[in-house]
């Protein structure tokens, strides 16, 4: 069922996390090639965010193996992960946008950081991405003057900042109404189109996922138990994977 | 002295205590004895990673002023209005018992000498750990349990060097300097206080007051607080950035913040104290 390819921007292999005895994470493997978009659907608890965290290094794997752009990282010396970490972009649950600091703040923070951009340029960049998620015009607010959904548009125009080459969406959908979780939704299939980036989105939201991904991946029980378009999922003959299929769908 | 520093050890236990349970609640039961040293230990590799944080280049030369505005001048007013309290308090109380013992010639002199040598460097680090403390205690804690630190990890930026480095350099850097606003105030309404009681010209009262100081008796207490500075630095981050569990961590976090820093920078006034007096006689 694993989309093997040797052209895989991330490739997963025999990937372990556990908390003290709860096995989350227990020898996922997954490629994800350039331009493809996969969507990670389990129930909660299962393990999908921690799989996200471990390919961006923020929680560190017992065992198994972690190669973005070819660089295996899990052995890689804070100044290189940091070099690795630029080519990734971390949408967060909450958004975590840092609530001292302005929208425009939010979005130039990862500028600032990390480019010889002058002020000028810092600040058109943050205008056109904003522009980008339609946020534009609340530039002064800080993010609790702002609802949930614009903070996610907010987030999502931080992490394209750096012009990733990978976006890591933690639930982009989770906690909005549902035209706001449709509008999230296209914005990933604008920008999958727009910039041909490769994306992993951990979600609930079974249709959502079935406008923009390519292909699915159910977790359960630390492993990957299906794997396919949602048709080939919706076919499958594991009772777990019918249930969840069939209940998402509906 | 001996008053402030019962008050701190009472609540550090009892904050610390309070700590213990909420984890033995969380984890299977561990004992103090176990806790500590595990706090110690954990304390340990955090101040490493500091240490690598603060000395490898680049530098977070625009965050460590913010720091030092926020810590620093932000602290400023409270600090002189308890270095000027202190001022008052102690020329109303002294003044009466070396009238008593026929030495109220000396009255400048106590005053100067017990804030430049004592008073001054303690109330500014027990008044920064309880403000400052608190405050980053309280912020990097937030910032932990809201993914804000998670999403400065993500975007290639060491917490460490920006959030941590930065707070602990900004408060050695500073406290030094709210020590002498403490010191400055606290003389001149010490001479206030005095002069109501009987008149005396401010250049007489200083003359007077700093008769016999030397260098020595400035200088090595003052400084003293930049270690004062680096716990409450230290102890404040790191509590912060150890912060779980939502806004109940994050009250946690601020509260054991002030009170171990307030603990630790008590303790370690009495060693520092001592080292002072061995090597200045």
């Amino acid at each position: 069922m694993t989309n093997q390819t040797n052209d895989s921007l991330i490739a997963i292999k025999g990937l372990r996390k556990a908390f003290g005895k709860q096995k989350v994470l227990d020898g996922i493997n997954l490629q994800v090639a350039k331009g493809e978009t996969v969507a990670v659907l389990g129930r909660s608890g299962g393990g999908k965010s921690v799989l996200l965290k471990l390919l961006i290094r923020l929680q560190t794997p017992d065992s198994g193996s972690i190669r973005i752009a070819g660089e295996e990282i899990t052995r890689l010396e804070e100044k290189q992960l940091n070099d690795v970490r630029k080519k990734i972009g971390f949408l967060f649950q909450q958004a975590a946008l840092y609530d001292s600091l302005t929208v425009e703040e939010n979005v130039a923070f990862p500028l600032r950081r990390h480019t010889n951009q002058s002020a000028a340029e810092q600040k058109d960049r943050v205008h056109e991405l904003l522009a980008d998620v339609e946020m534009d015009q609340d530039l002064e607010k800080l993010p609790s003057q702002i609802s949930g959904g614009m903070q996610k548009r907010v987030g999502l125009a931080r992490a394209l900042a750096l012009d990733p080459e990978i976006l890591l969406f933690d639930e982009p959908t989770a906690g909005l109404d549902p035209i706001t979780a449709t509008e999230i939704g296209n914005l990933i299939l604008e920008l999958k189109k727009k910039r041909h980036l490769s994306a992993i989105v951990v979600t609930h939201d079974v249709q959502g996922a079935k406008a923009y991904s390519d292909r699915m991946v159910l977790l359960h029980n630390g492993a990957i138990q299906a794997e396919g378009s949602l048709a080939e999922l919706q076919r499958s003959e594991d009772g777990f994977v019918a249930q969840f299929v069939g209940y998402g769908s509906k | 002295m001996i008053y402030p520093a019962i008050f701190v050890l009472a609540a550090a236990i009892s904050g610390s205590l309070a700590a213990s349970r909420a984890r033995m609640r969380l984890n299977f039961p561990k004992n103090l004895f176990t806790l500590v040293f595990e706090w110690f230990g954990e304390l340990g590799f955090f101040c490493a990673r500091l240490f690598r944080a603060a000395l490898v280049p680049p530098y977070e030369f625009g965050e460590l002023l913010r720091q030092c505005d926020e810590i620093g001048s932000k602290s400023l007013p409270l600090v002189a209005l308890a270095g000027a309290a202190t001022g008052v308090v102690l020329s109303l109380q002294t003044r009466d018992s070396l009238i008593r013992f026929g030495a109220k010639s000396f009255l400048p002199s106590v005053i100067v000498f017990s804030i430049i040598k004592e008073s001054g460097p303690i109330i500014t680090g027990l008044i920064v750990s309880g403000r400052v403390g608190a405050g980053i205690g309280a912020q990097l804690g937030s910032m932990r349990v809201t993914e804000q630190i998670d999403a400065m990890e993500a975007s290639a930026v060491d917490p460490y060097k920006f959030l941590v480095a930065t707070r602990v350099l900004a408060c050695i850097l500073m406290l030094p300097l709210l020590t002498l606003a403490s010191d400055f105030c606290g003389i001149f309404m010490g001479w206030i206080a005095n002069m109501l009681a009987e008149p005396i010209s401010l250049r007489l009262f200083l003359e007077s007051g700093f008769k016999n100081a030397l260098f020595s008796d400035f200088i090595p207490p003052t400084l003293k607080t930049m270690v004062f500075g680096f716990i409450i630095g230290l102890v404040s981050c790191f509590q912060g950035m150890r912060t779980l569990r939502g806004t109940e961590g994050v009250g946690r976090s601020a509260t054991s913040s002030v009170v171990l820093s307030s603990l630790f920078v008590v303790v370690a006034d009495v060693l520092l104290v001592r080292l002072i007096l061995t090597i200045w006689g």
